[in-house]
């Protein structure tokens, strides 16, 4: 589903990607680790097309998303994307968040789009807020909105851009709930998480990155059992034992 | 002279009711015009097209550099030349305010685009919508919000400025005011009534901005 080959990028004299592959199968869960700052984010940016890349290719569901000649709106209509700072529209309510890109985008009617977002919200557990405004919602609530909003699509795969980091401790698990459930039924997901115990319980594979490099790609359970690599052993030391 | 009479407010007002309306509709639609074509102009000044935002900027720093009332003067001078045939000191007026405001209501715009969050342009984009759509529904309508307290404190100011268009000869409250004085021999009588009606409006406005201001702060 997601191909990531040989990618590099450059800000200027810095390198922020380093030949970074890795790929994501249909139904996959692949959770992408790593200290801040090697370059998680914007390898995952990279996958829609929000950040541009220097050298490399990345295909999602077979169409590249390097290729000037690419419809980069049509491609992200259909890849879902879910962020650190849930980034809801201020300005609409919950439903409006939820029916603007079906209407706009998908050409869904009023109706058919207001249904789909209130299924939705049903099942993230917040039918009952479709009526607020973002503001007035905890930060737990406003992602699982931003995981809805993104579910209205229907995606073919779902990108998590470090979707529990802006969180407090006591709403992350109310999203990691929500995010299991959405891997138990197939979904394919890349995630950028710090979330060891999610990374455990769903991912299929692990991939390590520091200083804009893949380090290591393997099986979840290999990953936490036998990582190969010092740097990862010296992360999982890190970030399991405190 | 001797004492002021101010009886002769009573058979101004209707003069004074005629200016104030070309005043009014002067201002709305130097507003409405100047906050589309500002708008516009701020788009083309963060565009990363550089001669289109260079074009943008020097229009803006031209406008922000002459006083109000040489523009005033030289659009009216000048239009004639351009289409053929005097358009009168009203249109004039509409016209030149509508290209001078347009400059003020640009770096309004501006900054308001500026304080929508990069990851606003980010989550529109992941959703498959595409610039013009990103634009008019989810950046355009959080920098008017940002910005509607700024926006109505410069159209107070512009209420005031059209009281220069006294310059070209068009029939505002001032002029009708003028005028009026003239005629009966009680121009400060007269002042002190458009100054009055000036006051009344403006800070009747002024704290309508800052209920405004207030609502608009509880939303966010």
């Amino acid at each position: 589903m997601i191909e990531i080959r040989n990618v590099s990028k450059w800000y200027g004299q810095t390198q922020v990607l380093n030949g970074a592959s890795t790929h994501v199968a249909k139904g996959e869960v692949v959770v992408v680790c790593g200290p801040s700052g090697s370059g998680k984010s914007t390898l995952i940016k990279c996958v829609n097309g929000l950040e541009a890349f220097t050298q490399g290719t990345i295909t999602v569901d077979g169409i590249s998303v390097g290729d000037p000649k690419t419809d980069l709106s049509r491609l992200r209509a259909r890849v879902g994307m879910v962020f650190q700072h849930f980034e809801l529209f201020p300005h609409m309510s919950v439903l409006q968040n939820l029916a603007l890109a079906q209407v706009k985008v998908l050409g869904r009617s009023q109706e058919e789009a207001a249904a789909r977002g209130a299924a939705l919200l049903d099942r993230v557990g917040l039918r009952d807020h479709a009526a607020k405004f973002p503001g007035q919602l905890s930060g737990g609530q406003q992602q699982r909105v931003a995981i809805a909003r993104a579910l209205a699509m229907d995606p073919i795969c779902m990108l998590f851009d470090e979707p529990t980091s802006a969180l407090d401790p006591e709403m992350i698990g109310e999203v990691l709930d929500v995010m299991v459930e959405l891997a138990q039924e197939g979904m394919t997901m890349m995630v950028v998480t710090h979330e060891m115990g999610f990374a455990r319980r769903v991912a299929h594979r692990v991939a390590f990155m520091d200083h804009g490099e893949i380090v290591e790609d393997a099986p979840t359970a290999q990953f936490f059992e036998a990582p190969a690599s010092e740097r990862a052993k010296t992360f999982l030391s890190r970030i399991l034992h405190h | 002279m001797g004492e002021f009479d101010f009886t002769v407010w009573g058979p101004s007002l209707p003069f004074i009711r005629d200016g104030l309306l070309f005043t009014l509709r002067l201002t709305l639609i130097a507003m409405t015009g100047g906050i589309v074509i500002g708008t516009l102009l701020a788009l083309a000044r963060l565009s990363p097209i550089v001669p289109l935002s260079r074009l943008a900027g020097a229009y803006v720093d031209l406008m922000r550099s002459i006083p109000l009332v040489l523009v005033i003067l030289w659009f009216f001078l000048v239009i004639p030349y351009l289409t053929g045939a005097p358009v009168g000191a009203e249109t004039s007026a509409v016209i030149t305010f509508t290209a001078f405001e347009a400059a003020f209501y640009c770096e309004i715009m501006r900054s308001g685009i500026q304080s929508v969050p990069r990851g606003q342009l980010d989550a529109a984009r992941a959703l498959g919508l595409k610039p013009a759509q990103t634009l008019l529904h989810v950046i355009l309508p959080q920098a008017l919000r940002n910005m509607l307290p700024v926006l109505l404190t410069q159209t107070i100011v512009l209420f005031q400025d059209t009281s220069l268009v006294y310059a070209i000869g068009a029939k505002d409250m001032l002029k009708a005011a003028d005028v009026v004085g003239k005629n009966y021999n009680r121009p400060v009588e007269m002042i002190v009534l458009s100054a009055l009606i000036y006051f009344a409006i403006c800070f009747g406005l002024s704290l309508a901005v800052k209920a405004l201001q207030k609502r608009v702060a509880i939303i966010r």
